[in-house]
């Protein structure tokens, strides 16, 4: 039998026909790759969090294992979360941050020490910043290197930390990426806001108590 | 029919060198300088348009005498975004890494011309096999000049190859400094015009 490819009605069943197997196909694959996606990106946050926490060269299960070994704790309350953790026999709190870079979303792990104001390392992320310029913040170990033993916090208690062109205030200031001052001002405002918030809360509530809970 | 007649073979190997999708057809240029700037997502990225050049051509030529004229076009774009939809989740679950590198351009494969123009210009009149020969030969002429430009960026640009250093200590020491032009797409299109430069001057000298 010749079918008549160019009537209507089998044009209509093909594309009908068409469309249902591919829609079946996809909802599959979907459902079956799925637990491996989630499994990707739960360890993809923790590798972040070691990466603030300058364990840099960890990968797979070595940096699940050694996540397990150090995050001791992830306390959420008042709109603050961070993670409490042990290194090497001292306590570090992770705090998460976001915040808004130039063309998208930017985000980012800082560690901060026992004394709740000078930071220990840190690791930034983004959506869609330029590469070789705004991107620099997450590819660039060196600049981000630059954050730590600066003190969030001034001597009377006012939020100190900022990314600036000019660097006045060594203790608390860092250079900002060249070429990327929108970016650099996004990373800035989201340490000004998150990650000062988050400081002065944990020093409020007296941070001993609940940084055991698991 | 011999599986690797002459015919079989001018079809699998002119898109590496004589009729290649970059090179001489000058298809599929915006991935090719988006995602060249380290090898292994160049890599990645040639493999994954290799297989699914490849299948939907075979897809499309095993279907291609019942595919109504009028809607062709739907069909193979339907028969495209769904493979290009499972790459991007098979590479989401098996190398994370790289598929947050990609990002936007596996998705981007769907509009690839490389894989409209191999649908309507081979597969719609062709059997299944030279199909998928004409599939692979074109996905891997794409990927060849993608790892080229890849290698080269990535050595000028960070001093490693597949991020093992290359560049000794010592070079760094006596004052090299590596290229931070060469990470930005903007040289990829130079590198890709230099390519094709040196391909036209040598071939087209023998003809």
């Amino acid at each position: 039998m010749k079918l008549n490819t160019n009537s209507n009605t089998y044009i209509i069943i093909y594309s009908a026909v068409l469309v249902v197997v591919v829609a079946f196909l996809l909802a599959f694959i979907f459902k079956a790759l799925k637990p491996m996606q989630d499994a990707n990106v739960a360890l993809d946050i923790k590798k972040q969090i070691l990466y603030s926490l300058n364990i840099r060269d960890l990968d797979g299960a070595e940096a699940e294992a050694k996540y397990a070994e150090v995050v001791k704790s992830e306390v959420e309350k008042d709109g603050i979360k961070y993670y409490g953790c042990e290194l090497d026999g001292q306590t570090k709190y992770v705090f998460p941050l976001k915040g808004m870079g130039l063309w998208g979303g930017i985000s980012g792990f800082v560690s901060v020490d026992d004394d709740l104001n000078t930071i220990y390392g840190a690791y930034f992320n983004h959506e869609s910043e330029t590469a070789g310029l705004g991107a620099e913040i997450k590819d660039s170990q060196a600049w981000q290197e630059k954050f730590q033993g600066k003190k969030i916090l001034s001597d009377n208690g006012d939020a100190a930390i900022a990314v600036v062109k000019k660097v006045e205030n060594a203790a608390s200031e860092v250079d900002c990426v060249t070429g990327a001052t929108l970016t650099s001002n996004g990373v800035s405002e989201m340490l000004r806001d998150g990650l000062v918030r988050g400081v002065k809360l944990l020093q409020a509530a007296a941070p001993d108590a609940d940084a055991i809970e698991e | 029919m011999a599986l690797f007649s002459k015919q079989n073979k001018e079809v699998f190997c002119n898109p590496l060198n004589l009729d290649n999708p970059i090179l001489v057809q000058v298809l599929g240029i915006c991935s090719a300088l988006a995602v060249t700037s380290q090898l292994k997502p160049a890599i990645v990225m040639g493999l994954a348009v290799t297989v699914i050049t490849a299948f939907s051509n075979v897809i499309i030529s095993i279907l291609r005498n019942t595919i109504p004229n009028r809607i062709r076009i739907v069909v193979q774009l339907v028969v495209v975004a769904a493979l290009v939809t499972i790459v991007s989740q098979i590479l989401k679950a098996y190398v994370y890494d790289v598929s947050v590198q990609l990002s936007v351009y596996v998705g981007l494969i769907i509009t690839n011309c490389i894989l409209m123009g191999r649908l309507e210009a081979f597969a719609m009149m062709n059997k299944p096999w030279p199909s998928f020969l004409d599939g692979v030969g074109n996905g891997l002429g794409y990927a060849l000049i993608l790892v080229v430009v890849g290698a080269v960026r990535e050595l000028l640009g960070r001093g490693s190859l597949l991020g093992f250093q290359i560049i000794p200590d010592a070079c760094y020491d006596w004052g090299y400094i590596n290229n931070g032009m060469m990470t930005m797409p903007a040289m990829a299109l130079i590198l890709v015009g230099i390519v094709i430069w040196v391909h036209r001057a040598y071939f087209y000298k023998e003809k």
